[in-house]
């Protein structure tokens, strides 16, 4: 019965107007009895953009790592990570250690600024933009210190087979320092806004609760699957590059509360403690950063000439701010581009259990609890509602949705 | 649960497949300055054994994280990889195991693993949309990434004839199409 409505909602897709704090479309079908959500429905597919296909297509293994960069806005070290990782294994190229270390850097950096731009938006979805303007604020730091460390804000393009493209010196560590020691200060001060506030905690409690069960069952990963109780991190479980000389424990929420609830406050718990975790990974990064080269092949052509001549297949692992990356490449000889390149997000597979963590919350909800898995395509800006006691369908636009949203938290403060 | 090491485990699927049971392979290499190993395993059988080995591995692990399957188009034959990760949530315990299959062009079907793993519905979708091969006993089968009007019987991953029509693919002026 769903599947009917559900096609018949498909027509219905208009690309909304796109919010500024959200990233790219999504479309969820929600059956609604009165207030609650008794189903819903996800719907991908608007931004499939054939990157693999160019991949295996039209561009040669190094082409590919800046299309690998550009799967995502805010992920573009941990894709290109996991791109460059799966062609040296199938290649057998090995980067060498100082590589691998300002790898790991890169790495947590992105974190740090993925978490914390998370933290607004969720604190937005409910109608806190002070809390909003706050952390965005804060997040302007590693923004700066990216900027200084790799050129760019955004795009970094650090990566290249066999290693990486560009240095940390001994005269960054100052300025690198400085941020880190920023963060650490002002660590008790996000603790305190974001998990003490009666308001945040009252929308967040016992809101989109995903058991470890459904968990495991629905494959979700990374936070969100940490926040509901599994204790899984590439990072820990199979370390690679320089994370395979630290000893990284996966963040759960029952390190600060004692038990794991796994809803959107937990959420939010595992998100802070891995701000202060990539902290104190970047300290240790720059403390044992091997001296050494920076690329296992410095000459592109030569490097481009052994990729075309290689035979195998590989797999790259990493665990990117919202869970883990997986890029798959078959190489066959001869052949310039890729003869497979397989990408996993971890968006994929944490997009699965949307409808369990949606069944009984309100409408007013969805913002919140769909946000909370840090969706990559967070941009609900069309869901269709089907009211099913009056039999009528309606779309509901983001700004609308925004709306009962911030509406629920203003009721629930007064 | 007993962890078993990357050989025992090949040799526990060898028991429990017999003749299904293609090869296998261990792969390893060094990681970080401490050297640490980085395992990972290759698992080939044979399509008529394909459930069992999935039934093998939740037997090795309670829950095992399907992280994709991968596909691709070899000729005449169409091979089909499920990357599995096990013993996973302890430090360097975790191993990715390769599960592969493959489907001759004449005959592109594969049962279901949903009822073993209910996460595995979205690449399945995925498999069938992109390659053409068809997901017998699927729960859902409607498209996942293409849109309604893409055509039918066209496979974007496919290398054959039955590969993107060349009018859809548009190149940048000048250039003919690869």
């Amino acid at each position: 019965m769903i599947q009917e409505e559900t096609k018949k909602a498909t027509y219905t897709i208009p690309v909304g107007p796109i919010h500024p704090a959200l990233k790219e479309p999504v479309r969820l079908a929600l059956t609604v009895d009165g207030e609650e959500i008794v189903d819903a429905d996800v719907f991908v597919g608007q931004v499939h953009r054939g990157i693999e296909w160019l991949g295996m297509n039209r561009n040669n293994p190094i082409q590919s790592i800046y299309l690998a960069e550009r799967i995502c806005g805010i992920c573009n070290i941990c894709h290109p990570f996991s791109f460059v990782m799966a062609v040296e294994h199938a290649a057998g190229i090995t980067p060498p250690p100082r590589a691998e270390y300002i790898r790991a850097i890169t790495a947590e950096m992105e974190r740090i600024h993925s978490h914390l731009l998370w933290a607004g938006v969720a604190a937005h979805e409910i109608g806190f933009d002070t809390v909003f303007y706050r952390t965005w604020q804060v997040r302007e730091e590693i923004m700066d210190l990216i900027e200084y460390v790799t050129g760019n804000r955004v795009t970094k393009a650090m990566f290249q087979i066999g290693g990486v493209r560009r240095d940390i010196t001994e005269e960054q560590y100052p300025r690198i320092r400085q941020s880190l020691d920023y963060y650490k200060n002002i660590f008790d001060h996000l603790k305190k806004v974001f998990l003490e506030d009666k308001t945040i905690q009252m929308r967040t409690r016992n809101v989109g609760v995903l058991t470890k069960e459904d968990a495991l069952k629905l494959l979700t990963c990374g936070p969100s699957g940490r926040a509901s109780g599994v204790p899984k991190d590439v990072r820990q479980d199979q370390p690679y590059g320089a994370y395979a000389d630290m000893d990284i424990v996966a963040m759960t929420p029952d390190m600060v509360t004692g038990t794991v609830v796994g809803d959107v406050y937990d959420r939010i718990i595992v998100r802070l403690l891995e701000v202060k975790q990539a902290v104190e990974i970047i300290e240790e990064c720059l403390e044992k950063m091997p001296p050494g080269p920076l690329l296992a092949q410095p000459k592109t052509a030569v490097l481009l000439k052994t990729l075309t001549k290689a035979e195998g297949e590989g797999v790259g692992r990493a665990e990117a701010p919202r869970g883990e990356v997986v890029h798959y490449v078959r190489m066959e000889s001869g052949q310039s581009t890729l003869a497979t390149w397989k990408v996993r997000a971890p968006t994929y597979v944490n997009l699965m259990c949307v409808p369990t963590i949606l069944k009984g919350m309100q409408i007013a909800d969805v913002p919140i609890t769909f946000a909370s898995l840090d969706p990559c395509m967070s941009c609900t800006n069309r869901v269709v509602v089907t009211d099913r006691a009056a039999d009528r369908k309606s779309v509901i636009d983001y700004e609308e949705l925004h709306r009962l949203s911030v509406e629920k938290t203003r009721e629930l403060a007064s | 649960m007993e962890r078993l090491t990357p050989q025992a485990i090949i040799d526990s699927f060898k028991k429990e497949l017999g003749d299904g049971f293609v090869g296998g392979s261990v792969y390893e290499r060094e990681v970080g300055v401490k050297k640490n190993t980085f395992r990972s395993l290759w698992v080939e059988v044979k399509k008529s054994a394909f459930r069992d080995a999935v039934e093998h591995i939740c037997h090795l692990q309670e829950y095992p994280h399907l992280a994709i399957i991968s596909s691709s188009d070899l000729g005449s034959e169409v091979e089909l990889i499920y990357h599995f990760t096990i013993y996973y949530g302890y430090h360097l315990e975790e191993l990715s195991l390769g599960l592969r299959v493959k489907l001759p062009k004449s005959d592109l079907k594969i049962p279901t693993i949903t009822d073993f793993i209910p996460g595995a519905i979205f690449t399945e979708r995925e498999t069938q949309e992109m390659m053409g091969v068809e997901v017998v006993g699927i729960p859902d089968s409607r498209r996942l990434f293409l849109p309604e009007d893409f055509p039918e019987g066209a496979y974007p991953w496919r290398k054959d004839e039955k590969g993107p029509p060349k009018d859809m693919l548009r190149v940048l002026p000048g250039r003919e199409p690869k």
